[in-house]
């Protein structure tokens, strides 16, 4: 490449001691010029498939370029070419972490445009798979964050809870990881009393255990330190480039959907949104611990409120019928041929929808003709918007600190790429 | 307060400038293209309005002869918890937009994402690469005349 040469006097030496024949070439400064370093897209710590270039100086991060796509499938193309309840398992595949959370904030857009509402109780097993998603995500998260800054045991300890969480998920919902829970107008099915109480078990052991994993950390010097003051960002540069949840929120900003505008039923719920000042690694951190607390705060709200009813909106054209009936009577068995041949068709227009996931805001934009398949849809993926602050945040950072950054940002590359 | 974000927009840019419509309670401004960033440095500005986060920003394919291609921004603000949502078309003849990455520099990887798309291009945009696709793909892939099961042999496989 031509600007390297053109910037590096230190080339033209060598070359020109190369002509002269002169083996004992000598130099004041061996660091006088940058490097480029390829993190990636094979790199255990990148989280996937991410691919940094990143410019180094010495051991200073001078730049850094990163580059996606690489696990692009090309999921927007997908949904304008499926019904709406066709795309519902691809939603699992977005961020894969926490694919309860997506479940619902597909059902949530696609009913805003239909206007149509899940009754009580499948708003409430919503909440519950939303935040029990969360409360996955963030174990998962506290394990490789741990992990990439050299401590292992932790990663033992969060995965732990996480597989109890993964057994919660294979009685409630029926798979472990790839789950597509949620129905335009309410839920795949009801919870059962069992896995009800599985939850009630998994939530009275949770502090205890959350507690002992944090003991682990919190006081841990390398890790402390390792984290602390790295991967700064301010205020106004987190909304600059547009960063959302719990990355905004370590800058102070107070901006929580589920606070802003609320949806479901977390205006009934008491919970309190934690803030942190410092907009660096270990502010990320706490915020993550404190939002797991919060979350089993609405859990235990959740269980002890939630009614009795339901888990599908009446809605005869726009809602699945219930598959017994589809067999035995002849209504449904038409509207659900209508539904599953032809879409559910809502209305010309196009609306928005967001919901706070583990990872920030994320959204579903619709724009429908009138058609049972969406003539545009757009995936508002938080980890996309995150990691563009990279570049920003590895600036002048060690080149032992990208590793730990990047992993503070939490990035999910299934929903980076889409 | 959709209301009051139309009266003051049509306050500040003049009556005859914006169409918009409601559906679902959100609001959908459809500005001319000339004035996109006018418009969308007005709305950070402005005191009272105050639409600081660039939420999201997305391309879409009308498939019509006339205005194509629609560029969406869709605007957040912290202060009133509010989102609106621009909208404004270009020609398939030549799809440039004025670039908002100088309001916001978050646009900046969704205009790259809107081009690598759409194949629209946002004029005065400091690094206009594509964002998912290889640099050397010559298809726009969400273009309604690009197929579904994509153009065979526009993305050379390694040998075997």
């Amino acid at each position: 490449m031509e600007p390297h040469v053109a910037e590096t006097p230190r080339k033209t030496r060598i070359l020109q001691a190369l002509e002269d024949q002169n083996t004992s070439l000598s130099f004041d400064d061996p660091l006088e010029n940058t490097m480029v370093l390829n993190m990636g897209p094979q790199h255990p710590a990148t989280h996937g498939v991410l691919r940094l270039l990143v410019r180094l100086d010495g051991e200073t991060v001078v730049g850094c370029v990163p580059e996606l796509g690489y696990l692009h499938r090309g999921y927007e193309k997908l949904a304008e070419n499926s019904t709406y309840h066709e795309f519902i398992p691809h939603t699992d595949r977005l961020d894969y972490l926490s694919p309860l959370s997506n479940n619902t904030a597909y059902a949530l857009a696609v009913e805003k445009l239909l206007g149509i509402e899940a009754p009580p109780r499948a708003q409430y097993i919503r909440v519950l798979i939303s935040e029990l998603a969360r409360i996955s995500s963030h174990l998962l998260w506290m394990g490789t964050m741990g992990m990439d800054v050299g401590a292992l045991t932790i990663w033992m300890w969060t995965f732990r809870e996480r597989e109890k969480l993964y057994d919660i998920f294979e009685n409630l919902v029926g798979a472990r990881f790839t789950t597509s829970f949620t129905r335009i107008g309410g839920i795949a099915h009801d919870a059962s009393p069992e896995s009800l109480a599985m939850i009630g078990k998994f939530l009275d052991d949770l502090p205890a255990n959350i507690s002992e994993c944090e003991r682990l950390l919190n006081g841990n010097r390398i890790f402390v330190e390792r984290c602390d003051g790295i991967g700064v960002i301010t205020r106004e540069q987190a909304i600059d480039l547009g960063l959302t949840g719990p990355s905004l929120r370590s800058c102070g900003v107070d901006q929580d959907l589920r606070r802003a505008n609320p949806y479901l039923v977390y205006n009934d719920l008491d919970f309190d949104v934690p803030l942190f000042e410092g907009g660096d690694t270990l502010a990320r951190y706490y915020i993550r611990i404190a939002e797991i607390k919060e979350s089993y705060k609405i859990l235990n709200q959740v269980l002890d409120k939630m009614p009795k009813g339901d888990v599908h909106a009446f809605k005869p054209k726009k809602v699945l019928p219930k598959k017994e009936r589809v067999y035995t009577k002849m209504e449904e068995l038409i509207h659900d041929f209508m539904i599953i041949n032809f879409g559910v068709e809502p209305p010309v227009g196009e609306v928005y929808h967001a919901v706070e996931s583990s990872k920030g805001e994320l959204g579903f934009y619709f724009y429908s003709h009138g058609e049972g398949y969406p003539w545009r849809m757009k995936i508002r993926s938080p980890s996309f918007v995150n990691l563009q602050s990279l570049p920003t945040m590895l600036r002048g950072a060690m080149i032992s600190d990208v590793v730990a950054i990047i992993g503070s940002l939490d990035p999910v590359m299934g929903e980076a790429d889409k | 307060m959709n209301d009051h974000v139309v009266q003051k927009l049509k306050s500040h840019f003049g009556e005859g400038l914006f169409e918009t419509h409601e559906f679902r309670g959100e609001l959908t401004v459809v500005v001319p293209k000339e004035r996109i960033v006018d418009v969308c440095r007005f709305l950070k500005e402005d005191p009272d309005l105050h639409f600081d986060l660039l939420a999201d920003l997305c391309g879409i394919d009308m498939y019509t002869p006339v205005k194509r291609f629609g560029v969406i921004y869709n605007l957040y603000s912290l202060k009133s918890k509010h989102r609106i949502r621009l909208k404004t078309f270009t020609e398939e003849e030549d799809p440039k937009v004025q670039t908002v990455s100088t309001v916001w520099s978050t646009a900046n990887w969704h205009e790259r994402e809107t081009f690598d798309m759409f194949g629209i291009i946002f004029e005065g945009h400091p690094d206009l690469r594509r964002m998912y696709m290889p640099d050397d793909f010559e298809h726009y892939p969400l273009r309604k005349d690009f197929p579904l099961m994509g153009i065979p042999g526009s993305l050379p496989l390694p040998k075997k």
